[in-house]
């Protein structure tokens, strides 16, 4: 069932549940920070449309740095604002900001301490038609494994929102991942969102789950409707959502473990480096349980739907759920 | 800010006693840059003894001048001016490229917050400082304080340097002075071989940026140039110094050799002698 305390939508499973992008409620929630915090400004690589941030440029023009499509320049100029006191969000599509800007992100934005927000949208195969050039897949690896910034892959729109505001507080610099397409709307306004906090979404009515599936980001619909299907099946499972990639909730993880001794990660991203390794590492170091991973396999994207791509790249609910049985005959 | 005979000669002293510095530093670390450092002197030293608006009793002043060191590598320039002008002590200069030093090989924020910008990787400098520029025109204190970048002209081969210089020029930073140290060469060789940036100050004014071009060893006409810089309001301004590199000791002159590799002490004792002899 539904995790009855964090107040989800309870449409969840309707054929109709409202859709929403998360980039949209991004371009809200950077709007209302504005309104919050005079010292929020947005920068963007001529994809201030594409990525929402026009809501917030038409609210605040003067608050808001046109920089043309020149990434590096993006972030640079974010770390000097910031050093004056301001709280830059720079936005655009993930595979260019963090992807071609990462040193410049390292040298004047982590290694300095900046708070800048670095907002890539777009990310995943979920960005179909454009191709595999556009199609970021590397991003959480490239922004996890750097010291001194947080990464945030919301599950929903209603999330995304969050935790733009959320963010505006931290003090220190982060990386809030996005997909392009509208996705099911799984929270609602009263669901609790913190950094570094995981939450249960899906659990057994009774006992005890037997495997653990802990998602992020746009897969976050298909695994709760695979651990509905699966209950059918008699295989209970629990749904972790792991918006928070860095910092993680190491306790909650290892939590999960202890109780299912078997789990599955499921993400729009390289397997190598992405959450599924952020969590192999919580778990080999504290609790080593079978794990099966959920993820791209060592390539590149390419051109069709959303749909299509998610199902070839093995990332469909038939996988989810494949992964979760072969991991049960794993346990020990 | 008026600068009388008397204060040139005072400034000529300091900029010597900053080379020695220089030269003794890195000679104890055994590695580092040599030529920009001693090339920038003078301008160094123009800047934290006369130009500049700082207090180093009080380096957090929200009302300082801020400064973008861009080519990190030659921060032996930077700490030797900081130390001469009380931001901590001269000995501390010894300490360069150390485990455990403030001083770090290339400037490090963490280690020494009295910096603005951690630096060393090229090209990212004059972005900082136009994003600090920005923020002053954001909160209408473009008029109070000054932006100073100092960069290289090695580092105009990097994208993200254009991309700057093109913001800048778009947004009209009045209070935005780069300072190119056109010292003409990088790691490999003379900057014309390597990549070639001629004509250097018609592409500058090309992206809307005011330019002055002067030497960097002339504190008169340094001073002069800066002045003219600040009373332009309506763009940016980049001053190109020319400047040798190595200037002060001879052998190291003009040697793209001495780009990257430090003296060792016999050579930093015969530059050290010839430093002394011009007190």
């Amino acid at each position: 069932m539904l995790n009855p305390n964090l107040k989800l939508n309870p449409k969840i499973f309707n054929s109709d549940v409202e859709q929403a992008s998360m980039r949209k409620g991004f371009g809200e929630g950077l709007l209302k920070a504005g309104e919050i915090n005079k010292n929020v400004v947005g920068l963007c690589a001529d994809l201030t449309e594409s990525t929402q941030m026009n809501f917030f440029a038409d609210k605040f023009p003067k608050r808001f740095v046109q920089v043309g499509v020149a990434e590096q320049n993006l972030v640079t100029v974010a770390s000097g604002m910031a050093a004056m006191g301001k709280i830059p969000f720079c936005s655009s599509y993930a595979i260019f900001s963090p992807g071609r800007n990462w040193e410049q992100i390292r040298t004047t934005i982590t290694f300095d301490d900046r708070p800048v927000k670095i907002v890539g949208s777009h990310a995943g195969v979920s960005v179909g038609a454009d191709g595999g050039t556009h199609q970021a897949l590397e991003d959480i690896a490239l922004m996890r494994v750097m010291p001194n910034i947080d990464v945030i892959s919301p599950g929903d729109a209603i999330e995304a929102k969050k935790a733009t505001l959320a963010l505006v507080k931290t003090g220190k610099p982060a990386y809030l991942r996005l997909v392009r397409e509208k996705t099911p709307v799984i929270t609602t306004e009263k669901t609790p969102f913190g950094i570094g906090r995981a939450e249960i979404y899906w659990m057994p009515d009774v006992g005890l789950a037997q495997v653990g599936i802990i998602v992020t980001g746009g897969l976050l619909h298909r695994a709760l409707i695979v651990a509905k299907e699966l209950e059918k099946e008699g295989i209970k499972t629990k749904v972790m959502n792991l918006s928070s990639i860095k910092p993680i909730d190491v306790k909650a993880i290892v939590s999960l473990a202890k109780e299912c001794k078997a789990i599955v990660t499921a993400e729009e991203h390289q397997i190598a480096g992405g959450m599924g390794s952020a969590v192999a590492e919580v778990l080999a170091q504290n609790f080593p349980v079978p794990m099966e991973f959920i993820g791209i396999r060592d390539l590149f994207g390419q051109s069709g739907t959303p749909d299509e791509l998610i199902e070839h790249y093995g990332m469909g609910k038939n996988s989810i759920k494949e992964a979760v049985k072969k991991v049960l005959k794993r346990k020990i | 800010m008026f600068l009388s005979e008397e204060k040139i000669l005072e400034l000529e002293k300091k900029a010597n006693d900053i080379r020695m510095s220089i030269i003794e530093m890195l000679v104890e670390a055994g590695s580092g840059h040599t030529a920009g450092p001693l090339g920038m002197a003078d301008i160094f030293t123009l800047f934290y003894f006369h130009i500049l608006k700082h207090d180093p009793k009080n380096p957090f002043w929200e009302e300082r001048d801020r400064v973008v060191l861009s080519n990190g590598h030659i921060c032996p320039v930077l700490y030797a001016a900081m130390a001469h002008a009380g931001y901590f002590p001269i000995e501390e200069l010894k300490t360069l490229r150390k485990f455990g030093t403030r001083l770090q090989g290339h400037p490090h924020r963490e280690y020494l917050p009295y910096i603005e910008t951690s630096s060393g990787p090229l090209g990212c400098g004059l972005s900082q400082a136009v994003g600090m520029a920005l923020a002053d025109k954001m909160n209408k204190k473009d008029k109070d304080r000054f932006i100073y970048c100092f960069m290289s002209d090695g580092e105009h081969d990097e994208g993200n340097t254009w991309e700057a210089i093109m913001l800048a020029g778009k947004n009209k930073l009045r209070n935005l002075i780069a300072i190119v140290d056109r010292n003409n060469i990088q790691i490999e060789g003379f900057t014309e071989d390597v990549m070639p940036l001629e004509p250097l100050q018609s592409k500058w004014r090309a992206f809307n940026w005011h330019v002055i071009e002067v030497s960097g060893h002339d504190f008169g006409a340094l001073n002069e140039v800066v002045e003219e810089a600040q009373t332009i309001y309506e763009k940016p301004t980049v001053i190109i110094a020319h400047t040798i590199p190595g200037k002060g000791v001879r052998g190291f002159e003009r040697n793209y050799k001495w780009h990257g590799k430090a003296p060792n002490k016999e050579e930093g004792e015969m530059a050290l002698d010839e430093l002394k002899n011009r007190r």
